[in-house]
């Protein structure tokens, strides 16, 4: 027996909410959960002072300050290299071999689970480069995990810059490069945003690659050569051996803030840069 | 008769196979308006690309033959000048996503004039020449895609002035633009003739007809007639272009 339209168009908008819901229910749970059982054990003194006792007491600041260097400085990487391969693959090259395998590899290296970058950056950087577990190898190796994203993201951004608007500035008398810098980079800004945040994102959120090349260190990295814990990994090992719930909920607490509040800034950047323009 | 400043000389254009532009002879004369007309697909704006070396930027075209900018071949003139010399306008408006000061000074700023103070001054006269200076000098830094089509047009216009060409090559300007709005535009051109050489594609042969000087007419990457406007449209010499004026085909 056929079903009367209307009656599937109400199932299917039943259907297509309560899907809605139920994603936007996890969030909010996991968030809630977060919350109620961080949120008493959040105040200055521990964001401001270093844990003791392997983290059973006191703050987590050097774990903060291990999270934003190690974010801050693979972006600082990762980002002209990104975008540069992104410009080439986009605006220097025509579509051959090349470029496909250049793409292929990309797409392969998105694909690759972030342990095995771990790996790679413990035996390349740590060991065979002897740079041990700091801050340095630690760096790197998100630079790695991260230049996928970056890559395609910017990719997509820049060829998502009308072909037109190149003509326009070639018409003027401008050069491919500054066509480039002046026309498609600024126009392909908020794309290459959001690929910069996805990433910050993944860096901030990672723990096995930055166990495997950061360390795990208390201490607060003072150089590139330190040893350091991220928010990450410290919410891990204090949740993986018992150490304390929690500060594990608080810490996570912290690194959920973090992340909303460096979203929100990049949208407000974001939406100044659309609403200038259009 | 007036001095030449486009001029081509045996021009073949192929696109791969594609055997597009047929030993094209033409010329432009300067401060006069001229107009090509022809059905979709015949190389008009292929030959108008020509000029400011457009079609480098297809993949597969091949040119052979001459083509003269002040008497000077192409081949000889540094492409940037080139294009600074002669200027387009496109088919739909086509401002940058950003204000429309920064729209107005790119061409200035890749041509390395930095000078604010001069740079507001170049931007004031090219918008007062297309009109557009008493409506938009209070909103220099709203975003230029936020204008209607007419007043995006007119100021990719004003643009292409701020660089100082002295030729426009105008790609059906007003196919994008509703009838009041390609009138300005028309009468804009017919001013801008004081200062400029003008050479458009259009589609309108009506538009043809009421603005140029000048007219080709070309089928099939022909260029059949070329002779002053008011003669290609009372009196042509070859048939085809009578058909096609005549709305016998196009």
């Amino acid at each position: 027996m056929r079903i009367k339209p209307g009656i599937t168009d109400k199932m299917a908008r039943i259907g297509f909410n309560s899907m809605a819901f139920f994603t936007v229910g996890i969030l909010v749970v996991i968030i809630s959960i977060i919350c109620i059982k961080g949120v008493s054990h959040v105040n200055l003194e521990f964001i401001f002072t270093s844990p003791e006792d392997m983290g059973r007491h006191g703050g987590i600041f050097p774990s903060i300050m291990g999270t934003v260097l190690l974010a801050l400085l693979s972006i600082v990487f990762a980002t002209p290299l990104g975008l540069g391969t992104a410009i080439f693959l986009t605006e220097y090259t025509k579509e051959s071999t090349f470029t496909k395998i250049i793409r292929f590899g990309v797409e392969s290296l998105a694909g690759i689970p972030s342990i095995i970058y771990g790996l790679f950056g413990f035996i390349f950087f740590v060991i065979k480069l002897g740079m041990g577990w700091s801050l340095l190898s630690g760096v790197l190796t998100m630079t790695i995990m991260i230049l996928p994203t970056i890559i395609r993201t910017s990719e997509e951004a820049i060829k998502a810059v009308p072909r037109n608007l190149r003509i326009v500035s070639y018409s003027l008398g401008a050069t491919r490069w500054e066509t480039v810098t002046k026309i498609v980079l600024t126009a392909a800004t908020p794309g290459i945003l959001t690929g910069i945040m996805l990433s910050v994102g993944r860096v901030v959120g990672e723990t096995a690659a930055v166990i495997f090349t950061m360390g795990s260190s208390l201490r607060l990295p003072t150089s590139l050569m330190d040893s350091g814990r991220t928010m990450a990994v410290h919410f891990y090992i204090l949740a993986r051996e018992g150490i304390s719930m929690e500060k594990a909920y608080a810490t996570a607490l912290i690194l959920v803030l973090s992340i909303t509040i460096i979203n929100i800034l990049a949208y407000y950047i974001m939406n100044k840069v659309v609403s200038k323009y259009s | 008769m007036n001095e030449t400043v486009l001029k081509t000389k045996n021009l073949n254009l192929y696109y791969g196979d594609f055997y597009a532009l047929k030993d094209i002879d033409f010329n432009v004369y300067k401060n006069s308006i001229t107009a090509l007309i022809g059905p979709s697909g015949c190389g008009k704006s292929t030959l108008l690309r020509c000029f400011n070396r457009m079609n480098d930027l297809i993949d597969e075209v091949r040119i052979t033959g001459d083509i003269f900018v002040n008497d000077r071949p192409i081949r000889n003139i540094n492409i940037i000048e080139l294009r600074k010399k002669v200027g387009m306008v496109f088919q739909r408006p086509n401002p940058f996503p950003f204000t429309i000061y920064e729209n107005m000074i790119y061409g200035l700023s890749v041509h390395g004039m930095n000078n604010k103070k001069r740079n507001l001054e170049i931007v004031e006269r090219c918008l007062v020449s297309v009109g557009l200076w008493d409506d938009l000098k209070d909103r220099l830094n709203l975003p230029a895609l936020d204008l209607s089509e007419e007043m995006k047009q007119r100021l990719c216009i004003a643009r292409l002035l701020t660089v100082e060409p002295e030729i426009i090559l105008l790609d059906e300007p007003c196919s994008a633009l509703d009838p009041i709005a390609t009138m300005r535009v028309e009468e804009l051109m017919m001013e801008m003739k004081k200062d400029y050489t003008i050479l458009i594609v259009t589609h309108n042969m009506q538009q043809a007809a009421r603005v140029s000087d000048f007219t080709g007419f070309m089928l099939l990457g022909d260029l059949v007639e070329f002779d002053e406007t008011s003669k290609i449209f009372t009196s042509p010499s070859d048939e085809r272009t009578e058909g096609y004026i005549t709305g016998r085909f196009g």
